[in-house]
């Protein structure tokens, strides 16, 4: 998921006696695996927390077309290039299912285009990291598309039906880029030795934003004890980033990397590793503005924006002639 | 001219124009108007880069000198490429874009459908396979043009600029050479000038309902596709497509 840090709306989770009628009721099919779907009755609360993870989410995958694209107009190969350019087609689909899904919530696709635009919704931090050498574009692809897929495969379950659904769609080519990224980290790490410091810088990069893909520790947070209970969120961000440790640092090894984290060992007590923790100084000012790419970000989705504005206001006018046509020959 | 040397030359003809097409179409990659363009530019350029793959692998089969598609695309100079000069230009606004891509896709699938009764087979399945996809791009670009062209007064304005800019460039898609009259003369592929009134015939009836004006100027821009002058545009694309394989030869990505 590249949501993080999506604050729940509401005062944190109601125990069964302060829940209304209502409220009662849904909880019940929440408890009970049943899915909502968009005409059902929701609590306004669940409605908001929904728009704002799913809408973070769908501006993630747009604002990450552009690290990637960064590098479609000088990938080495045919090949590479052809498999990029799929990669980002995907990524603009993903964006569409989750603002598809995101208006059966009452929202609609340009609402939440602004509210990206103004600075009052979010994007994933990791997308706010430069791609500086071609590594990065296989470094995305493992560490990135990896984390993303470890929040992505429990929201297949999650409780909003069109999420769900949508979510399903998702992790199927995510798994798929996830396999491209390492099959392009392998091509490096066993090529030159220029290749091999491209991919090793990569990792090194890429690493500790990585880890904060699953956002802060929320072991103590009210909002995300009221996500799970309403299983929008299935695992705290703890659990899903010790998972995403232990099954990326036997990848590294197998590259013959390094993982830039003299604190990592192996805990054989709990069957996974022991890691240090990303700066999470740094994760607060990436989220504020503070990153290395948030201006030109930003800029560029503005300037797709306001240059676009006439493409937009062309074709709608086209579409209206067309109309109008339509109904005076009937 | 021997049969093999113009078969090469217009087999680069053929990649170098989905190649450097492709490669201007994939710089819009997360910049277009709206969501659904930039799927669509994404898919466009992909269909060109695989049809490139084809076209320049073939090209390298007949030179017979071991080169690969990748070699013929990262490895040779400006001089050496045959693109028409048409798909190096900048890419401009959407409607520049949009406009060039329909010029192309227009004379793109005219050309592709003579191709598929190529005496030579190889040649007739490639424009077989690429037909299909050319088809879609025409509908595309075709419905884009009569969209932005008869949809605002700004959204004309700007759609006749992009035309007024590249119709002195399409004249070069057509200009036949000894290239052509050889491989013309045993059923390979058509003299270009023949295209022309298929070409025509598409072009006008968009134009006209998107209420465009073809240009009433006889200046045509050429040598892209006999490599004698290219724009200067090409050499800076060139810079940027072949920089990895320049900087780090013999590398395997």
């Amino acid at each position: 998921m590249y949501a993080q840090m999506v604050k729940t709306a509401g005062t944190g989770v109601k125990s069964r006696a302060e829940m209304s009628a209502e409220e009662a009721r849904f909880q019940d099919r929440i408890d009970d695996d049943q899915k909502i779907e968009p005409k059902d009755w929701m609590p306004e609360d669940y409605r908001a927390t929904l728009i704002r993870q799913i809408g973070q989410h769908a501006h993630s995958e747009i604002v990450g077309q552009l690290p990637e694209g960064n590098w479609i107009t000088r990938a080495p190969t045919l090949e590479r290039k052809a498999i990029l350019l799929a990669k980002v087609q995907d990524e603009a689909g993903h964006g569409l299912y989750l603002y598809s899904a995101a208006e059966t919530l009452g929202v609609s696709r340009d609402e939440l285009t602004e509210m990206l635009l103004d600075g009052r919704m979010k994007y994933s931090s990791i997308f706010n990291y430069p791609t500086l050498n071609w590594a990065d574009i296989g470094a995305v692809g493992w560490l990135v598309d990896g984390a993303a897929i470890m929040n992505q495969v429990p929201l297949q379950r999650t409780s909003y039906g069109p999420y769900s659904r949508a979510m399903i769609r998702i992790c199927k080519e995510e798994s798929f880029h996830q396999r491209q990224g390492y099959d392009i980290m392998m091509k490096m790490a066993q090529g030159t030795d220029a290749q091999k410091k491209m991919a090793q810088d990569a990792l090194n990069r890429f690493w500790y934003p990585s880890l904060m893909m699953f956002g802060p520790s929320d072991k103590d947070s009210v909002h995300s004890a009221q996500s799970m209970a309403w299983k929008i969120k299935i695992n705290t961000n703890d659990e899903l980033r010790q998972k995403f440790v232990d099954q990326t640092v036997p990848q590294a090894e197998y590259l013959g990397l390094t993982v830039p984290d003299e604190g990592l060992c192996w805990n054989a007590e709990k069957g996974g590793y022991d890691f240090s923790q990303p700066d999470w100084s740094e994760f607060f000012a990436v989220l504020k503005g503070g990153g290395p790419c948030n201006r030109e970000r930003m800029n560029d989705r503005i300037k797709a924006w306001e240059d676009g504005a006439w493409v937009r206001d062309g074709l709608l006018a086209h579409g209206r002639k067309k109309q109008a046509a339509k109904h005076a020959a009937e | 001219m021997t049969k093999d040397d113009a078969l090469f030359q217009f087999l680069l003809r053929m990649g170098d124009n989905t190649l450097i097409l492709g490669h201007r179409v994939s710089e819009w990659c997360g910049h277009s108007p709206v969501l659904e363009e930039d799927i669509a530019l994404a898919n466009t350029a992909l269909d060109m880069i695989g049809q490139t793959q084809l076209w320049l692998g073939l090209a390298g089969e007949v030179e017979g000198n071991g080169r690969s598609a990748d070699d013929l695309a990262f490895l040779r100079d400006a001089w050496d490429f045959r693109n028409v000069l048409l798909t190096e230009l900048p890419n401009g606004d959407f409607g520049q874009t949009l406009m060039r891509q329909f010029l192309f896709d227009a004379f793109q699938s005219v050309m592709l459908n003579w191709l598929q009764d190529s005496s030579n087979t190889r040649i007739a399945e490639i424009a077989e396979k690429a037909s299909k996809e050319v088809s879609y791009h025409l509908e595309r670009s075709g419905d884009t043009v009569i969209g932005l062209g008869d949809g605002t007064e700004e959204s004309h304005a700007k759609m006749q600029a992009a035309l007024d800019y590249l119709w002195p460039y399409v004249g070069e898609m057509f200009d036949g050479d000894a290239v052509d009259a050889v491989l013309a003369k045993e059923g390979i592929a058509p003299d270009p000038a023949e295209l022309r009134p298929e070409f025509d015939a598409i072009v006008g009836a968009v134009l006209a309902e998107a209420t465009l004006t073809v240009p009433d100027s006889p200046f045509v821009h050429k040598g892209g596709r006999d490599g004698r002058m290219h724009t200067e545009h090409l050499g800076h694309l060139l810079t940027q497509m072949q920089w990895l394989q320049r900087a780090y030869p013999g590398a395997t990505w």
